[in-house]
């Protein structure tokens, strides 16, 4: 335990500084869970291979030397195609099948696309350097990464993009109907098998966002994407589904309990405080929900 | 009931060319020595466990091509068995025992990384099978007693003590404050070890110690208290994401360290990868192509180097020229046994006392090579932004200065 945290105001400025920015930037992952799981009911455990392979587009748009920060915009538009590649060779089959099988079939998935990045990108750990600066704050006591800055950025514009289309498109309405109620959406004409797909592709794209993003602010490995997925799980398992402010407001959270769990407790209990704070988080909604059963089947 | 047969006729046809292919490989055949090894081809040791295999594979065929190995007046020439291990320790073990009891392998060759290493060495000690290894660096692998492990590599907790040491003599032999941050793994740890022992030597303090998890991209918090702290030595070592998240952050973060000292620069091709923000950086390296040890076989590190890249299209990593290297003391070690009894080749091989364009080779009672020291290299970079690694310590193999302190970021 160490609480050097607190004992230097600039320091606690900083680490709550670094969670907010990263937060954004897991909100975003998390949204995307959080939309296809609302609309599907699927949990999608290949979210964060979804994630890396976004970002090794940015990656390589930065080897052939285009600026990665393109790849916010390259990188969704192929994930967008992947993802409903992957809807309808495996996702169609299992969407009206009970949560275990989807979350096997997802497993797989998860699985299949490691082995699959680590033979066609090789184990290199690797990144792309955008080339910002750094913003100095305070007296240059605080430093922020314009990287870091960037990302959160584009999250949010990202986000309110998709805010506004959900709320105006012809397929953003159907979308919602269908997660409302996807039965009554078919009989009143919504091709629910199309709202699927579209989902998992708009979900695949935000995760391409951020890949493109995370490789530009840390480093991207084929098998680094559990952590990512294990996080946005934890923001929708607190914000609950289709509530697009609590997912900002749980990720942000996260973001900075993290920083706090990394300097209190050290850095090797960085993700292991995560995971033990979906544990808690997960008894507690049992409990919470164990008393109001009416709201499950 | 046709496609059955069919299927069934395929299924046996090729059992049996498996089964002629497991009789033809065994120890010794005709004038071949056949030597096995587990290699990490696929999963996330694949880059450096190619790297090995290039380096196997190179030894073998410039041994080969100069007139192979005379045992007693009979020249044979060297072939190895290759299985992939998928970077999974229980895998690279079935493995071991596989070449042993089923190919009939007599002598190995070691895998990648000390934790695989660690799982092989415990089955070719069972046999008695003399493995030579060289990328399992983890001090674990020398104190258990092992008598058929040979590691041409110094021991990891040799990597990064030279640092401390290098800060102290700048320091006018006055004890230094140490930063560290080191993965928990076993070989990082190891290194961690090194670093303490150097402290306690020279009287030094440890101002931070923070320990890097696994799946490490972020390590901001410990340059924060970096930054506070104002230690005169950073080190890093966390395998090439630890060196590439440190690089990264430290140039984004502006941290002020007088000297950073890491591992695994190069299999991060640093360098490349960072260009300017690298520069001084300080990396521990096994072997680096500027040093002027020779053999017979690749002359020396220059010309090692420029073979291995017409070849394989890359400058060679450490990595790739220890592997070569443990090519050359197994011959050397079976002419001078003059035999292919496996007793007597470990003798043979315990007994080493050689120089090769990797290093001097000398094993101690527990395997590891202590006739080697590390060398320091530092980042260096021109006006034109290109970097290249120099070596700077220890003072006799040094094609460079060390620059120190470090300059500000303010003042780059």
């Amino acid at each position: 335990m160490d609480f050097m945290v607190f004992q230097y105001p600039m320091i606690t400025v900083q680490a709550c500084l670094d969670g907010l920015l990263l937060g954004i930037l897991f909100a975003l992952i998390a949204y995307g869970m959080a939309l296809q799981w609302g609309v599907m009911n699927i949990i999608n455990i290949a979210q964060g291979d979804l994630v890396i392979l976004g970002g090794y587009i940015a990656y390589f748009m930065y080897l052939y030397g285009i600026h990665p920060a393109w790849g916010v915009i390259v990188s969704p538009f192929i994930m967008y195609f992947i993802g409903v590649g992957i809807y309808k060779l495996v996702i169609n089959k299992v969407v009206d099948r009970d949560l275990f099988i989807s979350i096997l079939a997802t497993f797989g998935i998860s699985i299949l696309f490691m082995q699959l990045m680590n033979f066609a990108f090789g184990a290199d750990v690797v990144l792309a350097n955008s080339g910002y600066g750094t913003t100095m704050l305070f007296d240059n006591n605080v430093t922020l990464p314009n990287s870091k800055i960037f990302s959160a950025f584009v999250s949010i514009v990202f986000a309110i993009c998709l805010v506004i289309y959900m709320k105006k498109s012809k397929l953003g309405r159907a979308i919602r109907a269908t997660a409302q109620n996807a039965r009554a959406a078919k009989i009143l004409g919504v091709d629910t098998e199309k709202v699927y797909a579209a989902t998992f592709g708009i979900n695949a794209a935000l995760c391409g966002v951020a890949g493109a993003l995370i490789s530009i602010t840390f480093t991207i490995h084929p098998y680094m994407g559990l952590p990512y997925t294990i996080r946005s799980f934890m923001i929708v398992i607190v914000a609950g589904l289709g509530n697009l402010p609590g997912v900002a407001m749980s990720g942000m959270g996260l973001g900075v309990f993290e920083e706090f769990a990394d300097y209190i407790l050290g850095t090797e209990f960085r993700i292991g405080s995560v995971f033990l704070l979906l544990v808690l988080i997960l008894v507690y909604r049992r409990f919470k929900l164990s008393r109001k059963r009416e709201y499950l089947k | 009931m046709k496609l059955n047969k069919l299927i069934l006729s395929f299924i046996s046809a090729i059992a049996i060319l498996f089964s002629t292919s497991v009789v033809s490989f065994a120890k010794v055949v005709g004038d071949k020595i056949v030597l096995g090894a587990a290699i990490s081809l696929t999963g996330k040791y694949s880059s450096n466990g190619v790297h090995t295999q290039n380096g196997y594979n190179m030894a073998v065929d410039r041994i080969n091509d100069m007139g192979g190995v005379k045992v007693g007046g009979k020249t044979y020439k060297f072939e190895i068995i290759y299985y992939d291990d998928e970077s999974n320790p229980k895998r690279a073990a079935q493995l071991a025992e596989r070449l042993i009891s089923q190919d009939g392998v007599e002598f190995m060759l070691g895998p990648y990384s000390s934790g695989l290493t660690k799982a092989i060495a415990p089955v070719t000690e069972k046999y008695g099978v003399p493995m030579v290894e060289a990328n399992g660096a983890s001090r674990s692998l020398f104190t258990k007693g092992y008598k058929y492990l040979f590691a041409v590599l110094a021991p990891a907790n040799l990597y990064l003590d030279v640092a401390i040491d290098l800060a102290v003599e700048k320091n006018n032999g006055k004890p230094v404050t140490v930063a560290m941050a080191f993965e928990q793994d076993a070989f990082s740890q190891d290194v961690r070890l090194g670093v303490l022992d150097a402290i306690k030597r020279t009287g030094s303090k440890k101002v931070i110690d923070d320990k890097l998890p696994k799946e490490l991209n972020d390590m901001a918090a410990t340059l924060v208290k970096v930054k506070q702290m104002k230690p005169d030595v950073l080190v890093v070592s966390g395998h090439t994401k630890g060196a590439l998240t440190a690089i990264r952050q430290i140039a984004e973060m502006k941290v002020d360290v007088p000297m950073l000292a890491m591992t695994h620069c190069d299999a991060a091709k640093l360098s490349k990868q960072h260009g300017k923000n690298s520069q001084y950086a300080l990396c521990a390296s096994q072997w680096h192509k500027t040093l002027t040890y020779k053999d017979d076989f690749f002359k020396d590190g220059m010309k090692y180097a420029a073979d291995f890249e017409k070849e394989f299209g890359y400058d060679p990593p450490y990595q790739s020229a220890e592997s070569s290297a443990a090519l050359l003391v197994f011959k050397d070690a079976f002419e001078r046994a003059n035999s292919f009894d496996k007793k007597k080749v470990r003798d043979a091989l315990a007994a080493t006392n050689m120089q090769t364009f990797y290093g001097n080779i000398k094993f101690a009672e527990g395997g590891q090579n202590v006739d080697k020291p590390m060398v320091l290299f530092q980042v260096m970079c021109d006006g034109s932004g290109k970097c290249e690694n120099k070596v700077v310590a220890p003072t006799k193999w040094a094609s460079a200065k060390l620059i120190h302190p470090i300059p500000k970021w303010s003042e780059r």
